[in-house]
């Protein structure tokens, strides 16, 4: 094998090896619990049907907006906990201004979507100025930024809202005709639309690599989060940046709620979708920070949470089995990265170790 | 260095004491000043549930389990390993409580707690101490793990049986309390007399001798165990050492990797023990989302309070009683804190300007001003704030407090063995 075909090899392995280990602990725990294990991987690895592909891919772009909000602080060291507090208090705000209706058409879902990305980087900016100038932990700062946004939405929903017909449910005034942006297909027949701001994810994909890997304020930002004294050796202004990397992570996760906001249900109520944003933290650890990683892993939970829905019904499981096999997963995979680099690094070390031997091996013999 | 090495050694200065450890006499002195402070805001503010004896009592309970969360954080920090899956824990101890308990008895119930957090424990120590996994990245593992596992659990074990179903246990048997009648009916005629300072006093002992929970007197008595272990004995000091420097440690001798996963190990049970107390004192049975980031609280109760046991129980008794305010009459109760807090402020403010700090002495002056301002334009905070005040105010104090914060010098650091060279 070339080194080239060995460190490709390696890199896949290791995936590969987690997934299989997370396979095996779910079986166990489902073995234990006395739960049928074959029926229950039989419906999880079915061929989805159109319908729930388009499912699939609705979820995966939400979950794909949190891992990359989450990575761009991984990138950093930083630990954005807080995307679950960001996205839906940025969630609110758009729809209370989409809802409002002061520009027409387009113009008025831009303005929503630049306030929700504004709102979601001043909440994360909060944590980001007492980290850097007062030293609180943003792990700590952002979990408590996140209970103040539950209840700070909460407060604002009732000053806001309009009833839902027909139901106790309250929820923003709704999105007009003209502001929302309409569902592509992919495929014929109802249910088998995706979300048009599948165009902006992917935009953001991009810009995310974009900046990290192309830009000096990229570079600045890698090279704080490998080693802080290298980079304020190299006079990088630390402080600065832990403020702009908190305040981009926020920006991204001010988007994650907007897909279903103006694909979905055109307003935020008591019933918006939660607890995105900790599945984006597990996401981006899976993906490796890396922007089509943090994709691949999106797909695979998004995989996961759709076809484990009908477990209740079909195999009479409950569908939170799921939940165990995703954080097995998030543990596995670094286990099985860590595993696999330690083996690489020997692999290149006996390469070395057998170059450096010298071809004639006589006078190391004499001297044993 | 480049200092050549003839010059002559500095003189050896003795560095400055980085926290003034806070003499026995002034924690013992702290309790009734903070009564007669909270006397003087009652009667100024006529907000009269600030130190019932109901108050007082719930807010023990509330405070229990964010204390043993925070104490199974010191634990494992203590010892180098950072424990955001403290949360996970807890969760994994409400479950064990409601099966173990529902099954088998009060007390079964407790070990089954402390026996399921220890797995989540057992779970993180393999993780980080064995593999070396990044800390954070395993206990955010274990937060997802746990939520799941015991969803799942829940409904393939509590689904028909009388009052349980997916999302709850049946209800769990009563761990014994203790009550001393006599005293507590007493001191209940003293409290409802209304004398200032007397009866605040009085509605403090009447809580402690009224239906007071068994497994309350045993988290305060696992406080002062872990204070007399990891700071008295020589197994905590080896311990501690880990977390400071676990290279120094391991040339002298001390297996880091075993303390470690001891200390990971201990912090699960703790952590467990704590959502076993929710389940079984501050409620009667297991319920989904129960914990409610206690465990996250637990842990910024134990920064606040500096990585050691005293600060971390006045951590989680702030955020106790906060929590508990919000809750009971909490618009009016909170309302009377606004006050508080607006003339402590406007203190600091003095003090800062003393000191020469001019801006900090104004960015706080004109929040102490803006809160006694909102203050009085407000009767009471709407119920949505109330729920918000322990979270303000737990991000207002580490703003305040963090810098004078000390960690151990290696917590978080993934440590190998052999690495000692």
């Amino acid at each position: 094998m070339t080194p080239r075909m060995t460190k490709f090899v390696l890199a896949i392995s290791a995936p590969l090896l987690a997934l299989a280990a997370a396979f095996v602990i779910t079986s166990i725990v489902l073995a234990a619990a006395g739960d049928p294990v074959l029926d229950v991987w039989k419906q999880i690895l079915s061929m989805p049907e159109r319908r729930n592909v388009a499912n699939i891919i609705d979820n995966a772009m939400v979950l794909y907006l949190s891992g990359l909000a989450a990575a761009v602080g991984f990138r950093m060291n930083l630990f954005n906990i807080g995307v679950d507090g960001q996205y839906r208090i940025a969630a609110f705000t758009a729809a209370v201004v989409a809802g409002e209706a002061w520009l027409p058409g387009y113009l008025n879902t831009a303005l929503a979507i630049i306030c929700a990305m504004a709102v979601g980087a001043v909440w994360a900016g909060i944590a980001g100025v007492l980290r850097a100038t007062r030293g609180v932990s943003e792990v700590i700062s952002t979990i408590m930024l996140n209970a103040i946004a539950t209840a700070l939405v909460a407060y604002l929903l009732r000053k806001a809202s309009v009833r839902v017909e027909g139901s106790n449910a309250i929820g923003t005034k709704v999105i007009p005709e003209g502001s929302r942006i309409p569902n592509i297909s992919i495929g014929s027949g109802p249910g088998q639309e995706i979300y048009g701001f599948v165009v902006i994810v992917v935009l953001v994909g991009f810009l995310y690599w974009f900046v990290l890997n192309k830009t000096r304020f990229g570079f600045n930002l890698r090279a704080t989060g490998r080693s802080t004294t290298a980079a304020t050796a190299s006079g990088i202004n630390i402080t600065r940046m832990v403020v702009l990397a908190m305040l981009i992570s926020g920006a991204v996760a001010g988007l994650v709620g907007l897909p279903i906001l103006f694909g979905d249900s055109y307003q935020y109520g008591s019933t918006f979708q939660s607890g995105l944003g900790f599945a984006g933290i597990a996401i981006a650890l899976l993906g490796r920070n890396h922007p089509i990683g943090v994709a691949v892993g999106a797909l695979l939970f998004a995989f996961l949470n759709e076809q484990s829905n009908p477990l209740q019904i079909l195999v009479g499981v409950s569908p939170d089995i799921v939940a165990i096999t995703q954080g097995t997963i998030v543990l596995t995979v670094v286990i099985s990265y860590e595993i696999v680099r330690r083996y690489g690094v020997r692999l290149e070390q006996q390469a070395v170790a057998k170059a450096l031997v010298p071809e004639p091996r006589e006078p190391e013999e004499a001297n044993a | 260095m480049s200092t050549p090495a003839t010059t002559a050694p500095p003189p050896v200065v003795a560095p400055p004491p980085t926290t003034r450890r806070i003499p026995i006499w002034a924690m013992i002195a702290a309790v009734p000043a903070l009564l007669l402070f909270l006397a003087v805001l009652e009667n100024v503010t006529g907000a009269h549930d600030l130190t019932s004896s109901g108050t007082i009592a719930a807010t023990l309970v509330a405070t229990t389990p964010i204390m043993l969360a925070g104490l199974g954080g010191l634990w494992s920090e203590r010892s180098g390993v950072v424990n955001i899956g403290l949360e996970g824990m807890m969760i994994l101890g409400t479950y064990g409580a409601g099966y173990f308990g529902y099954h088998y008895g009060a007390w079964a119930g407790v070990l089954g707690a402390i026996m399921m957090g220890m797995i989540g424990g057992l779970l993180h120590a393999i993780a980080t101490v064995i593999f070396g996994v990044d800390h954070i990245i395993s206990g955010v593992a274990i937060n997802i793990i746990a939520l799941g596992a015991v969803q799942y659990l829940a409904s393939n074990t509590f689904v028909g049986l009388p009052g349980g179903g997916s999302t709850q246990s049946p209800k769990i048997p009563d761990v014994p309390t203790i009550t001393i009648d006599s005293l507590s009916n007493k001191l209940g005629d003293i409290e409802d007399n209304d004398t200032f300072f007397i009866s605040q006093l009085a509605s403090l002992l009447r809580a402690l001798c009224t239906n007071l929970s068994s497994l309350v007197l045993i988290s305060l008595g696992l406080l002062i165990l872990t204070w007399f272990v990891l700071w008295r004995t020589s197994f905590g000091l080896r311990l501690r050492s880990c977390g400071e420097s676990p290279v120094a440690a391991e040339s002298l001798g001390v297996h880091v990797l075993r303390y470690k996963f001891v200390a990971v190990l201990v912090s699960g049970g703790l952590a467990g023990l704590g959502g076993g107390v929710l389940a079984m004192v501050a409620s009667s049975n297991y319920r989904d989302g129960q914990t409610g980031g206690r465990g996250y609280i637990g842990l910024a109760a134990m920064i606040f309070g500096n990585w050691r046991p005293g600060g971390l129980l006045v951590g989680s008794g702030l955020f106790g009683y906060t929590e508990t305010l919000g809750l009971r009459q909490g618009g009016t109760s909170v309302h009377a804190l606004l006050l508080a807090v607006a003339v402590l402020a406007l203190a600091l403010a003095l003090n800062q300007l003393r000191h020469g700090d001019r801006l900090a002495a104004v960015v706080i002056g004109v929040v102490g001003i803006g809160l006694g301002v909102v203050y009085f334009l407000i009767d009471e905070v709407p119920g949505d704030f109330t729920r918000m005040t322990p979270y303000v105010i737990t991000l207002i104090v580490l703003a305040f407090a963090s810098q004078r914060l000390r960690m151990p010098a290696a917590d978080g650091q993934i440590y190998r063995k052999g690495s000692a060279g």
